[in-house]
């Protein structure tokens, strides 16, 4: 127990600690100051955009943003589609994997684009290492840093004082892969090779198995590259299908710290750049503190669910429950990814979530629930939770006389039309998806649990498809047409429509003149106002999932006691 | 402020009105009370069908869930109508004096006897028409010939009748009010329809009441939340038939209970009582005798953090008066006094009355009667910007010191230096120096004081606490006017202010991203009015300034801005607060709902039913009763608005979120248990 505790404190003050400075540099990259690799990398920088044909320099309305985003997502979306479909043609295919079924490609591809990466496929049984690093590995990068090519148009919005333009997506795109993503990639890229996980194109090695002798496969890979990226863009798609539970993937203790740290950084780093951003370090600790807030109460809900209402042998609690968990790992191991892969939209997972005892799945089901907000997506948690900032400041604003304002910017009708987008969105489409998934006659048939953990687990696999976390309770066969099709559909939907909304808020925003500050004007940083966002999320997150929770995971508790 | 009660006639209409607003027409308009009105129609059609043997819930329950949501919403359209009710009213007596008269109207300007009569209602804009004593003004117009006084009580409710003339800033009149003397030749400046107290009349009437932004973007919150309940309570139907299928035990919820639920949840608090907020907020501005052009003014009035309040009237008192006496070297203070008195005899302002006055305190002076002096008295004139006496050869003379230096100059006298000397120290106590000289020989210097209104330095600071700054509007100089501002406790101020100053300063301050209000009556005000985000037009003003102004004062006075911001305020606020309240509402229904709705397919959830309710049936009735009744209960806070208090947004905050924010989770978990304990003891359910 005391061991956990530290391990928690010690992770906790390590992310604090790095994403100050990894901020202030996401920052200064963002607004095109200089920073120590500027001299290496300008020169790249320009060659790509000549090869994309911009000067990187067009300053581009809310329309053209949104319109580029799409278009370059698109883009991903077919090459990726087409690149899974026609795999078993394609050199860099060891283990001739044949072309996936349409439906899965349509799923992988939306997923993918979509910076979710459900999986509803076993990465060495069916991926060609051509789509896996030209597909998937080029998708963990730019659908990370088109989630944070938007955070940065929204923030542009804030700050803007009446003028119609975000900056330039290309722009924008460019430098976070190549300064933020590559950089920071090849050192954990580093970290991890050296703790032993795989990087290589050999074939799968066919090995004695140790003791009875029999033949055994091991799977092999450029797995590493694909490893980093996936946990510091908040992807998750493990390269294995056992995802970070598995030993190759990640072998030891260092390399799970390594990567759980990962799974936050760029995220928690992010609030740092914001505040610097709008230039008031407040208002950046004051979104940085909610979320840690709401980290920490899970972190502990979930450690202590997993170690104190574990399985009972002969009248006896065993100290903690280790059903589904990897021994190297532990309880505590195991909980603080399982709480950091779900509130971040990450979903890679070192241990089974299906085995969590009800009441931390219920948590992490809550933390999807909640919108990813709590550190989120890279870039989405960030432009979610603002849209919960303003939805807050709507409701404060109003108490205490004024028309609302953030940042300066008065809170408008078309505002708050935006704001609904981006927070009704993703459980409108979570409740909706598993509405239609228990509809279905065959949806029993599915599961590998009945009762109230059935349920959990469809509820759980649509909280994460639906708020493009991709992390999976397992238990559930997701490779089915129906679950690939609605799966693809909803991951397509809840990263676009809420990437839409941020873009033309921002647009509104940056028309406006900004506002006095004056002692009538609301705080936005100062105690209260945290307390009152923490209410308004955990209000709307629970008004909205008590009753299926209750059904799920909360049955679940009451019936196994 | 004159407080009306809402009498048994208004309350008997709001009744009456209650059930006509339940067409649907009228129902479309509210979002989130719609979702309960189509709950009410569907669930007594599911009463009735159950006689067919189509059954939902068993039939008294569901004629019990129909009864409550119909009383849900005939709450609602209550709230609205007795909102509504003292704007018709007032509306009512407006009308009677908008009836059709008789105009005179003329065919040139110069030829009063050559008129045609013609209805009031068939006048033009350009109408020239010639209104005579005890006639009313047929319309609304610009003298353009006469003077008058006028009895403007049907429209301000004041009595006393003020003078309307040609020219300067009291030329406008409001068609409705009646000549009390002589005659006016005026210009009609609106036709039938539009005039100024058809605007009144709509909107005290809440007709072109138009949703504000505000309105509009908090209502987009509730419909959002409505959407999102609407699905998730839509959901329950196949997540309960799933789960009891799964679970063996149990069936999926009824129809009756998910519409009862969603009702429960929907933010219908604040759903039934957003308009009667708006309206009611209209309704204290008219009875603050403030006519706002539009919505928007008086939440923008809220929004307001600077302030131009004119000095005269507002800060000080209206008048200076003299105070001191105060002679150069080689003159005495008698013989300024006695100087001083005798050019301010026949000078009928009440600065000159104040010199009289304490000439007589001060040294026991008479007054004399002029005639008998021998002397004419120099009246003031915008060209000499003196006054005085000539008599007996004699010329005395009062005036600002450098026109009288001039003066003295120009008559070979000398300008003693230390009357310089005296008018610097005067002006910079905040008090006006007159310099007094007689032929070419400099007396001295009389002051003039400023008296500073009492209370209004507090009242200043507490709007400084709530960040609103306050800027003295003043024609004086800059060190007469810093004096001033320094005693009464403004923040700033603006020193010899032109119209095109007033102008540039809110412009200025605009630019930094600051809201203004201010007050104006005349036409050169009419630019600055325009500009200011509030701006207040004296109803005794001219045409274009009430025309540039986006509300009418009709009691003319400057401190109204105060109370118009206040107003404002309080608007947002209980908007706020109530929604604030409804939403908190929330927890408590589902804590109290949720355990016992799925008591039948997993029965060991009741462990969480630690509110102890009877059943199903009866936390669900318990719940949408006290939906239905807490509407009714708010009716008088939506009304009167929330408690308005001068302090800093924070502490605002703190203290409207304690009340409505707690408040709205703890109240329901009582009040459900207490009517969850009535039904169950009257062996209802």
């Amino acid at each position: 127990m005391k061991y956990m505790i530290m391990q928690d404190v010690f992770y906790i003050v390590v992310l604090m600690g790095l994403s100050i400075p990894l901020g202030n540099y996401i920052y200064k990259v963002m607004s095109g100051e200089k920073v120590f690799l500027s001299p290496l990398l300008v020169p790249v920088e320009k060659k790509i955009y000549k090869l994309m044909g911009t000067d990187g320099q067009e300053e581009m309305s809310a329309k053209k943003y949104a319109y580029s985003v799409v278009l370059f997502s698109v883009a991903g979306f077919v090459f990726l589609f087409l690149l899974l479909m026609l795999q078993g043609f394609l050199p860099l295919n060891p283990q001739k994997m044949r072309g996936t079924s349409w439906h899965l490609a349509f799923n992988t591809a939306a997923s993918f684009i979509s910076n979710t990466n459900w999986q509803a496929y076993s990465g060495e049984s069916t991926l060609s290492y051509l789509t896996q690093f030209l597909g998937l590995t080029v998708q963990n990068f730019v659908s990370a840093a088109t989630g944070i090519a938007v955070l940065f148009a929204l923030i542009r919005g804030f700050t803007a004082k009446q003028k119609t333009t975000l900056g330039n997506f290309w722009a924008d795109l460019t430098r976070i892969v190549i300064y933020v993503l590559i950089p920071l990639s090849m050192v954990v890229v580093l970290l991890l090779v050296s703790q032993g996980v795989v990087q290589t194109f050999s074939q799968y090695k066919e090995i004695a198995s140790f003791g009875s002798g029999e033949a055994q496969v091991i799977p092999l890979g450029p797995a590493a590259s694909q490893i980093a990226i996936k946990q510091l863009g908040t992807n998750g798609g493990g390269f294995f299908g056992m995802n970070s539970a598995f030993p190759l993937e990640n072998p030891t203790i260092l390399s799970n710290f390594i990567q759980v740290l990962s799974i936050l950084l760029i995220p928690a780093s992010l609030c740092v750049s914001f505040g610097k951003a709008v230039k008031d370090g407040k208002q950046g600790r004051t979104v940085y503190a909610a979320m840690l807030i709401f980290f920490a109460a899970a972190l502990i809900a979930a450690t202590a669910s997993e170690q104190l209402t574990g399985p009972m042998l002969n009248g006896a609690i065993s100290s903690g429950s280790m059903e589904g968990k990897e021994v190297i790992h532990g309880v505590g191991g195991s909980t603080l990814w399982a709480v950091a892969t779900t509130a971040a939209s990450n979903g890679s997972v070192n241990a089974m979530h299906d085995s969590l005892t009800p009441m931390a799945g219920l948590v992490t089901m809550f933390l999807m629930q909640l919108g990813e907000i709590v550190f989120g997506g890279v870039g989405s948690g960030l432009y979610g939770m603002l849209a919960f900032v303003l939805l807050t400041v709507f409701i404060a604003g109003l108490m205490v006389g004024r028309t609302p304002e953030y940042l300066g910017k008065k809170v408008e009708p078309f505002d708050m039309k935006m704001v609904c987008l981006l927070v009704l969105t993703p459980p409108l489409l979570t409740l909706l998806g598993t509405a239609v998934a228990v509809s279905m006659p065959f949806a029993a048939s599915w599961l590998t649990n009945s009762g109230a953990h059935g349920f959990s687990e469809i509820l759980y696999a649509f909280s994460s498809m639906a708020n493009n976390n991709g992390s999976a309770f397992a238990g559930f066969n997701a490779n089915t047409v129906f679950t690939n099709v609605t799966g693809g559909i909803i991951m397509l939907l809840v990263r676009f429509i809420p990437i839409g909304a941020a873009i033309f808020l921002a647009g509104n925003m940056a028309k406006k003149k900004t506002i006095a500050v004056s002692e009538g004007t609301l705080s936005t940083s100062n105690p209260t106002f945290i307390g009152l966002l923490i209410g308004v999320i955990l209000i709307v997150g629970a008004l909205s999932f008590l009753p299926a929770l209750a059904l799920g995971p909360i049955a679940d508790f009451v019936t196994s006691r | 402020m004159e407080k009306k009660r809402i009498n048994k006639s208004v309350f008997a209409d709001a009744v009456k009105q209650s059930f006509i607003k339940l067409s649907p027409r009228i129902q479309v308009k509210n979002p989130v009370m719609l979702v309960v009105y189509l709950g009410a129609i569907l669930t007594t059609a599911f009463y009735v069908l159950s006689f067919l043997g189509i059954k939902d819930e068993r039939a008294g329950y569901t004629l019990a869930i129909a009864l409550i949501l119909w009383f849900t919403v005939l709450f609602a359209n209550f709230a609205e109508s007795i909102a509504e009710g003292r704007g018709r009213a007032q509306a009512a007596s407006l009308r009677s004096a908008r009836k059709d008269v008789k105009a005179k109207k003329l065919k040139t300007v110069s030829n009063m006897m050559d008129y045609t009569e013609v209805l009031s209602s068939s006048l033009k804009k350009g109408d020239i028409v010639y209104v005579k004593v005890n006639e009313q003004v047929p319309m609304d117009g610009e003298v353009i010939e006469g003077a008058a006084s006028v009895d403007e009580s049907a429209i301000t409710g004041e009595s006393a009748p003020v003078i309307r003339e040609s020219g300067g800033d009291r030329s406008a009149v409001t068609g409705g009010t009646t000549l009390v003397s002589d005659w006016l030749v005026i210009k009609v400046t609106a036709e039938a329809g539009e005039s100024f107290l058809d605007k009144m009349i709509s909107m005290v009437e809440g007709a072109s009441r138009k949703k504000t932004p505000n309105e509009i973007a908090l209502q987009i919150l509730l419909i959002t939340l409505t959407i999102i309940f609407l699905v998730v309570t839509a959901s329950l139907l196949p997540f309960t038939d799933f789960a009891s299928k799964q679970a063996g035990s149990g069936a999926a919820i009824s129809l009756t209970n998910v519409i009862a639920l969603l009702v429960c949840l929907a933010p219908t608090t604040i759903g039934a009582l957003l308009s009667s907020i708006g309206i009611a907020g209209m309704s204290r501005l008219n009875q603050a005798n403030v006519l706002a052009m539009s919505g928007r003014a008086i939440e923008a009035a809220g929004d307001v953090d600077v302030l131009l309040l004119d000095k005269t009237g507002t800060i000080t008192l209206g008048n200076r008066q003299a105070s001191e006496f105060l002679p150069v070297s080689g003159v005495t203070e008698q013989e300024l006094a006695d100087a001083a008195q005798l050019s301010s005899l026949a000078d009928e302002t009440a600065e000159g009355r104040s010199i009289v006055v304490l000439a007589k305190e001060r040294f026991g002076l008479r007054g004399r009667e002029l005639s008998k002096l021998d002397a004419v008295f120099v009246e003031f004139t915008a060209k000499t910007r003196m006054s005085g006496i000539d008599f007996q050869g004699n010329e005395i003379r009062k005036g600002a010191a450098d026109t009288v230096k001039e003066y003295a100059l120009k008559k070979g006298g000398k300008y003693p230096k230390e009357c310089d000397e005296i008018v610097k120290r005067v002006a910079q106590s905040g008090g006006t120096p007159l310099v007094v000289v007689k032929n070419s020989q400099v007396l001295g210097v009389i002051h003039l004081k400023d008296i500073v209104k009492n209370g209004v330095k507090e009242r200043f600071e507490d709007l400084r606490k709530m960040g609103i700054k306050t800027i003295m509007i003043t024609g004086d100089n800059p060190m007469t006017a810093a004096a001033i501002a320094a005693e009464a406790g403004v923040d700033d101020f603006l020193a010899e202010a032109t119209p095109e100053a007033k102008l540039a300063l809110i412009r200025e301050y605009q630019a930094k991203g600051h809201l203004v209000a201010m007050t104006g009556d005349g036409t050169n005000d009419a630019p600055a009015l325009a500009q200011a985000d509030v701006a207040v037009a004296m109803n005794t003003g001219t045409q274009a300034a009430k025309e540039a102004g986006n509300m009418v004062d009709l009691d003319s006075s400057p401190t109204k801005l105060i109370d118009i911001v206040r107003i404002g305020k309080q608007l947002l606020m209980t908007r706020g607060s109530l929604t604030t309240f409804s939403v908190a509402n929330d927890v408590a229904k589902y804590f109290a709902i949720i355990p016992v709705l799925f008591f039948g397919i997993y029965p060991q959830l009741s462990t969480l039913n630690f509110m102890r309710l009877t059943s199903a049936s009866s936390a669900m009735l318990s719940a949408i009763i006290y939906n239905a009744v807490i509407i009714i209960a708010l009716i008088p806070l939506a009304l009167k608005g929330v408690k308005y208090r001068e302090l800093p947004a924070g502490k605002l905050l703190k203290r409207n979120l304690l009340v409505y924010g707690l408040g709205g989770i703890t109240a329901p978990f009582l009040a459900i248990k207490l009517i969850d304990m009535l039904l169950t003891a009257s062996g209802l359910v």
